[in-house]
């Protein structure tokens, strides 16, 4: 499995003076509730960074802040990918740039079918990159390469997108646009709620067979079960909107054991 | 770089919109015997169909235009209506494609109606109706090798006179309803067909209709006959020019499907909307009614409804013959300040008749959409069974669907489905595509299109593509 997006991105991203994301201060409502109280981060390509926290600490805002969803308000802060203003960009041209959001809920489009979401999808992606599109015939090749390490069965791509599927089909529909749309930047929505064992390990198996050196992983996670998996080089602890602490790996080992709430103590 | 609202995606223009500069041969507006005459010698008519004509339009003059439709317009001033006008000609018709003017070829062109030899590559044969006048029928001769007739029905009147006095008016008889009586005093031209007994019609047969001349009303009138085990599809297509005044269109088609015969008919349609305050565009008053007169007869109707101002139309199936099957899927769109009432009547007779009504309504910006359709179940149409869908897909806040299903079933042992929804595009659904990098306006397409999927598998092949397109260009602004 070979990362083609990073080999024609611009030579800046490779760069390791110019992080792929750099979050600074980021301060964001939803009515007038504080979501976000200040989150700094900084991400470089190769890496796969974790972020952990209780319900309601603003983990899953921070992902959808970044990805562009409506209905947040940027109070102040900045946000940068590989040097350019994250904000500025609307949400089709930063997925375009490389950015991507794996959904914790991915919602079910009726009618369309995975095959032509993909494809379109897929091909949006080319075009930014100045690469010609895929014809029916090499779409099928590639997406078929990437079913089988997902472990999803063909007839799939006939199917609406997410459309009467379980909340483990859901996921692995996720990891395998990821996996097709070979993005820079992934950032990954409690990908591992609701999946038994065996669904968390093909999901792992997917999540880590793009781990390259030319992009980076965001895993927003409550526990620390997927971490076991998918091993990161950095955790972050969210809580009350603040990244409260940082660390390797031993961090959520030690949340694990202690619980939330010490972080919580400490943050207050 | 705020993600478009879905209020917002809806405004190019409408494409089709250029008027072709020619000397037309126009009547004075205003309806009389004088003028119903005049249609009839213009045409050349056997004598039957003049007194036909006289009959509907003595019964016309006693009718009163109907109300009870969920659409509300300006009334129609039909003595300001001019009845009948052709593009002037040297002689009284084109013999062949050479003799058509050129400025009409080129407005086919415009609108993408496959002329000369793309149409044979195509497999499909075109009538092209502008304004009353049919101006060139495509591959007559490969269809006459197969004994199929498709011709302007005023040629049918002069070459089939026999079958036009066996089935015109047996479907939708010229009493039925006030516009269906006005199209039979005044229809001008339309198309013909006959597929011969157990022919299968060898190419889609396809009509393109415009509508050109100001202050006119196009009133094109179609029969297709589809004689025992034959079977045919159809294709209608229809555009008019941007004009300040709303023109008036009343069509009737029938079609009758004898023992084990199939009817396709599909329809594009996509008069000219009204602009985006509600100026103008097409009133679209038509009838469209089929028989299957025979048994395990199949009569289908598809429509993609993106045009007119102001849409009435109920495609019906009257279900005579045992196991025969009615079939209408529907996809109608109303933006800007657009209206439609649409849907089907299913009349079931014989025993076992079955039919199926899918309808898809889409409303944005002020568009005003109803769903009415009748099943009627009648004592004899023992087993008989229907199923009914109709959703509603509403974008942005000041648009409407309203759904009006009535129901008649006077036989025990019949099955009646009815499913109904409304649903809007969500901000998720919206999101989730932007988040693949698909733009917002191709990100609404998708996400129409895919509420549409079950009409348009319908369509042919060809049609399918031009129709999703269509539907694209008609929703422009919706979202944005």
């Amino acid at each position: 499995m070979s990362g083609t997006a990073g080999t024609s991105a611009p030579a800046a991203a490779s760069d390791a003076a110019v992080p792929l994301l750099e979050v600074r201060d980021l301060h964001v409502r939803v009515g007038e509730q504080a979501v976000l109280r200040g989150v700094s981060l900084r991400i470089r390509v190769g890496e796969v960074h974790a972020i952990m926290g209780p319900n309601g600490s603003g983990k899953s805002t921070l992902a959808h802040v970044l990805a562009g969803r409506p209905g947040y308000e940027i109070v102040s802060g900045s946000a940068t990918f590989e040097g350019r203003d994250l904000f500025a960009l609307a949400p089709e041209e930063r997925a375009r740039a490389g950015l991507f959001l794996g959904f914790q809920y991915p919602v079910e489009i009726p009618g369309v079918n995975n095959a032509y979401l993909l494809t379109a999808a897929a091909n949006a992606a080319r075009r930014e990159r100045g690469q010609p599109e895929l014809d029916a015939f090499e779409f099928l090749a590639l997406v078929r390469s990437k079913m089988s390490l997902m472990q999803i069965d063909e007839s799939f791509l006939g199917r609406g997108v997410n459309e009467g599927f379980s909340g483990g089909e859901k996921k692995r529909n996720e990891i395998l646009q990821m996996l097709v749309l070979e993005p820079k930047l992934a950032l990954l929505d409690e990908t591992d709620s609701g999946l038994d064992i065996d669904a968390l390990k093909v999901v792992a198996s997917g999540v880590n067979s793009l781990r390259a050196a030319a992009r980076a992983i965001v895993l927003v996670t409550h526990y620390q079960r997927l971490l076991e998996h998918i091993v990161p080089d950095f955790v972050h602890v969210l809580a009350r909107g603040r990244i409260a602490r940082s660390g390797d790996r031993t961090l959520a080992l030690e949340l694990e054991r202690r619980g939330y709430d010490w972080i919580g103590e400490q943050a207050a | 770089m705020s993600t478009p609202d879905i209020d917002a995606l809806v405004n190019r223009s409408y494409r089709h919109g250029f008027v072709t500069d020619i000397d037309a041969d126009t009547v004075p507006p205003g309806l009389d015997e004088s003028v119903v005459r005049l249609i009839s010698r213009k045409k050349g008519e056997p004598q039957f169909l003049l007194d036909w004509r006289l009959r509907a339009l003595r019964h016309w003059q006693s009718m009163r235009e109907p109300h009870w439709a969920h659409l509300r317009y300006q009334p129609i001033d039909y003595d300001g209506i001019s009845y009948y006008s052709a593009p002037k000609q040297a002689s009284d018709g084109p013999k062949s494609l050479a003799d058509v003017d050129p400025k009409l070829l080129a407005t086919y062109e415009k609108l993408g109606v496959p002329l000369h030899e793309r149409a044979r590559l195509a497999g499909v044969a075109v009538d092209a109706v502008f304004d009353s006048v049919s101006v060139a029928t495509t591959f007559k001769e490969r269809l006459a090798a197969a004994g199929v007739v498709f011709c302007p029905f005023s040629e049918a009147a002069q070459k089939h006179p026999a079958l036009l006095e066996q089935y015109l008016g047996t479907v939708v008889p010229y009493t039925d309803n006030f516009y269906a009586t006005l199209n039979s005093a005044v229809f001008s031209d339309g198309s013909f067909v006959y597929v011969p007994r157990g022919v299968r019609c060898p190419m889609e047969l396809s009509t393109y209709f415009r509508i050109n001349a100001a202050k006119t009303g196009q009133f094109e009138r179609t029969l297709i006959i589809a004689d025992e085990g034959a079977s045919v599809s159809y294709l209608e297509g229809c555009t008019a020019p941007m004009r300040d005044e709303n023109q008036l269109h009343a069509a009737v088609v029938e079609l009758i499907a004898l023992d084990d015969a199939q009817i396709k008919y599909s329809t594009v349609q996509n008069w000219y909307p009204g602009d985006e305050q509600g100026r103008g565009g097409i009133y679209n008053f038509v009838t469209k009614r089929g028989e299957c007169r025979g048994r395990n007869a199949r009569i289908s109707w598809t429509q993609v409804e993106t045009g007119s101002a102001i849409t009435w139309k109920y495609p019906s199936c009257i279900l005579r013959g045992e196991n025969s099957v009615g079939e209408f899927y529907s996809v109608a769109t109303t933006n800007h300040y657009q209206q439609a009432d649409t849907g089907s009547k299913m009349i079931h007779i014989g025993a076992n008749t079955r039919s199926t009504i899918i309808s898809k309504g889409i409303s944005a910006g002020h568009g005003q959409n109803a769903y009415r359709g009748l099943v009627k179940i009648l004592p004899t149409a023992v087993g008989a069974r229907n199923f009914t869908q109709c959703d509603s897909l509403l974008m942005g806040k000041h648009c409407g669907a309203h759904t009006f299903p009535y129901l008649e079933v006077r036989n025990p042992t019949a099955t009646i489905e009815h499913e109904a929804s409304t649903s809007r595009i969500s901000e998720e659904q919206l999101f989730y595509c932007l988040q693949r990098g698909i733009g917002a306006e191709d990100a609404v397409n998708m996400i129409v299109s895919g509420f549409c999927r079950t009409v348009f598998k319908e369509l042919p092949m060809e049609f399918a593509v031009e129709a999703q397109n269509l539907l694209a260009v008609s929703l422009e602004g919706a979202v944005g």
